[in-house]
């Protein structure tokens, strides 16, 4: 038996068309990986319902002056406090460029219906921002050094006006997404 | 060993015919009976195999508990309690499941210091070594999610706070961090998914288990004096029964010590917090996580400086995740060619000192940062008051009285206020930052540079030449005091 049949076998082969076949099942196989990947992936993503209640009313003629409530919006706590005299006042006379995230007490409020500001209402997050403690507060009987609130986590420092004074928080506690529907109700959403 | 003959021999039918087509009992007999292997084991050796049955004692208990158990936040820490209170042997089987935890962690960081010890990650065990270090990455990502599964204030709280490490990573933290949770904050989702992940690692690190076992088969065992098997027939005994009766008897003394914890202080190595429902408004006054994560955790702790544009949140989650990854990179660092630290008597010490610092490193851990260790000077009290002319003043006391009657002694005007001044002092933050350096540098610098520096004690020609250098009788004679 000679060797010539097994070489004309192979001088048949065209390469070129071997490899774009090679190619173009590769990219369909891979195409069909991605596609049934993104659903397994995408599943863990926040599910309609959970999208859904993301906001509440809250009545806010029910905070004690000088006190606060808290409220839990998907899970997530948010802090609506009836702030006192003494305490705006301290918030609006912070000197705001020596603090680690400038802003003024006014930057941090919303306005009501009617245009005006309400600064006896301050509505911020509940969770501290260096790693998601929930900060205690006048309801605790700790308010931290700057009368704001306290995380006991790690030692963050709040002010009145939510303000990070001291510790190792990088910013202060956000200002929800939030409107007056009332003078007396507020809607926050997430 | 991979060039070791099999010596299985099918007696019956039924084995010869088996043999032939899934010779599982040769593959058995040649993994744990006639194995070969060094004859100079010593029980920092049994660890593995110890290991083995926690991880058989996890699975166990685990599929059990998960019969009771009810994955949904009005019904999870109710369902535990249940477990304890009601079901039969419920009580004993998630007590031994919490410990086990714990017995599991204790015996892979013996298992992993031993490795280090003896140089057990060096050329030809490279891949061994990797794969250890993945199966503790995934022991760490279980104990993690298992524990959030109790619904307590420290599943909730802690989980919390390493989920929150992810939103620190910029652009995708956020998106990340709801992926992972399923929702804007920790909730049934979260609980959910933990439980189904929860239940499928266990068995992933069963699979690399075997690869663990596979990759160590190749070339066979380290050793204490880390020099290779020369001559089997000298060098190694079969693995039955000399180590099957070494191991047997470590993991029944293990077992005891374990049992002492089970029955006497099952919660010993818990948080009283965890027996607390989860309440997502009220944040335990310390967050720490389970002991055996918390050289980790002081070391994500340590970091508060920020460095360049990298602010030191991220810089922490980067270090705490660096500290394990950089024992994926030990084969490459060591650049000494004496694999054991028998012979290495510099290296030794500071080996000791890395153990030292990984304990110590815990120790700050489960301690509040700004609480200190070495006070230098009391603290004061500070009265602020305006002066006079209203220009802002302050007075420094060291006794209570005496600055609440200078206080009181200042008019309406003067706004006095009063408040501790804390005295400076070497804090355990500052522990935890040295501690965190000497972790890295052991690493970085100390096992690159004293490889190539260092002038090792010469080794054992040969591991039987080394057994008989112990023993008098057998080897050159030693000088004897007479008796």
């Amino acid at each position: 038996m000679t060797d010539t049949p097994v070489t004309d076998a192979h001088d048949d082969i065209d390469e070129d068309r071997r490899n774009f076949i090679h190619i173009v099942t590769g990219m369909a196989a891979a195409g069909g990986v991605a596609v049934i990947a993104w659903p397994l992936i995408d599943q863990m993503n926040p599910a309609a319902d959970t999208k859904a209640a993301s906001s509440l009313d809250v009545d806010i003629s029910k905070v004690p002056e000088g006190g606060e409530i808290r409220v839990l919006i998907g899970g997530q706590p948010f802090f609506i406090r009836h702030r006192t005299q003494a305490e705006i006042a301290s918030a609006r006379n912070a000197n705001t460029q020596s603090l680690r995230d400038p802003q003024t007490d006014e930057e941090r409020l919303v306005p009501t219906p009617d245009g005006a500001y309400n600064p006896a209402i301050l509505v911020t997050s509940g969770v501290c921002t260096h790693l998601g403690c929930v900060p205690v507060g006048p309801a605790q009987g700790n308010v931290g050094d700057y009368g704001g609130w306290y995380c006991a986590c790690h030692g963050s420092h709040y002010d009145t006006s939510g303000r990070i004074r001291k510790g190792p928080a990088p910013s202060n506690l956000p200002v929800p997404d939030y409107r007056y529907v009332s003078d007396t109700v507020i809607n926050i959403s997430l | 060993m991979s060039g070791h003959e099999s010596t299985y021999e099918p007696k019956t039918g039924f084995e010869k015919w088996l043999d032939t087509r899934l010779p599982l009992p040769r593959l058995v007999h040649d993994s744990f009976v006639d194995f070969p292997t060094p004859k100079n084991l010593n029980y920092w050796y049994t660890f593995g195999g110890i290991l083995s049955i926690f991880l058989v004692i996890q699975i166990v208990t685990g599929i059990v508990l998960a019969m009771h158990y009810t994955a949904d936040v009005d019904h999870a820490f109710a369902s535990v309690e249940r477990i304890m209170r009601d079901v039969p042997y419920g009580w004993l089987l998630r007590y031994v499941h919490a410990n086990g935890a714990s017995f599991f962690f204790l015996a892979v960081y013996v298992h992993m210091f031993r490795g280090l010890y003896y140089g057990s990650y060096k050329a030809p065990r490279e891949v061994l070594w990797i794969l250890g270090c993945i199966i503790f990455l995934l022991m760490v990502a279980t104990a993690f999610l298992g524990y959030m599964l109790p619904w307590g204030q420290m599943s909730l709280h802690g989980a919390n706070v390493i989920v929150n490490l992810f939103g620190a990573i910029p652009l995708v933290g956020e998106g990340i961090k709801t992926w992972l949770l399923g929702g804007p904050s920790i909730g049934n989702a979260t609980l959910q998914r933990f439980f189904s992940l929860h239940y499928l690692l266990p068995f992933v690190i069963a699979g690399v288990v075997i690869l663990h076992v596979w990759a160590l088969h190749v070339p066979g065992n380290n050793n204490p004096t880390g020099v290779e098997v020369k001559d089997t027939r000298k060098d190694t005994v079969p693995f039955h029964p000399y180590y099957t009766v070494k191991d047997g008897f470590a993991i029944v003394v293990f077992l005891l010590i374990f049992a002492a914890f089970v029955f006497y202080m099952p919660n010993v190595l818990g948080h009283a917090d965890n027996y607390v429902e989860a309440d997502p408004l009220v944040t335990p006054a310390h967050i720490v996580p389970e002991w055996y994560l918390l050289p980790f955790y002081a070391i994500l702790r340590a970091i508060t400086f920020d460095i360049g544009p990298i602010d030191a949140k991220l810089l922490g989650v980067i270090a705490m995740f660096a500290a394990i990854a950089v024992l994926f990179v030990v084969p490459w660092l060591d650049t000494s060619r004496v694999k054991s630290m028998r012979y290495r008597p510099v290296a030794r010490q500071f080996f000791f000192g890395f153990v030292a610092a990984c304990l110590l490193l815990g120790w700050v851990g489960a301690s509040n940062p700004d609480d200190p260790i070495i006070p230098l000077g009391s603290d004061k009290l500070v009265v602020e008051y305006s002066d006079e002319n209203g220009l802002a003043a302050a007075r420094t006391f060291e006794v209570y009285d005496e600055a609440a009657a200078f206080r009181d002694g200042l008019g309406e005007e003067a706004g006095a206020s009063m408040a501790v001044q804390k005295a400076p002092a070497f804090t355990f933050l500052h522990l935890g930052q040295i501690l965190t350096l000497y972790y890295f540098a052991y690493f970085l610098v100390i096992l690159p540079l004293l490889g190539l520096r260092e002038r090792p004690d010469e080794e054992p020609d040969s591991i039987h030449k080394s057994v008989l250098a112990r023993e008098p009788s057998a080897g050159t004679p030693i000088a004897q005091p007479a008796e």
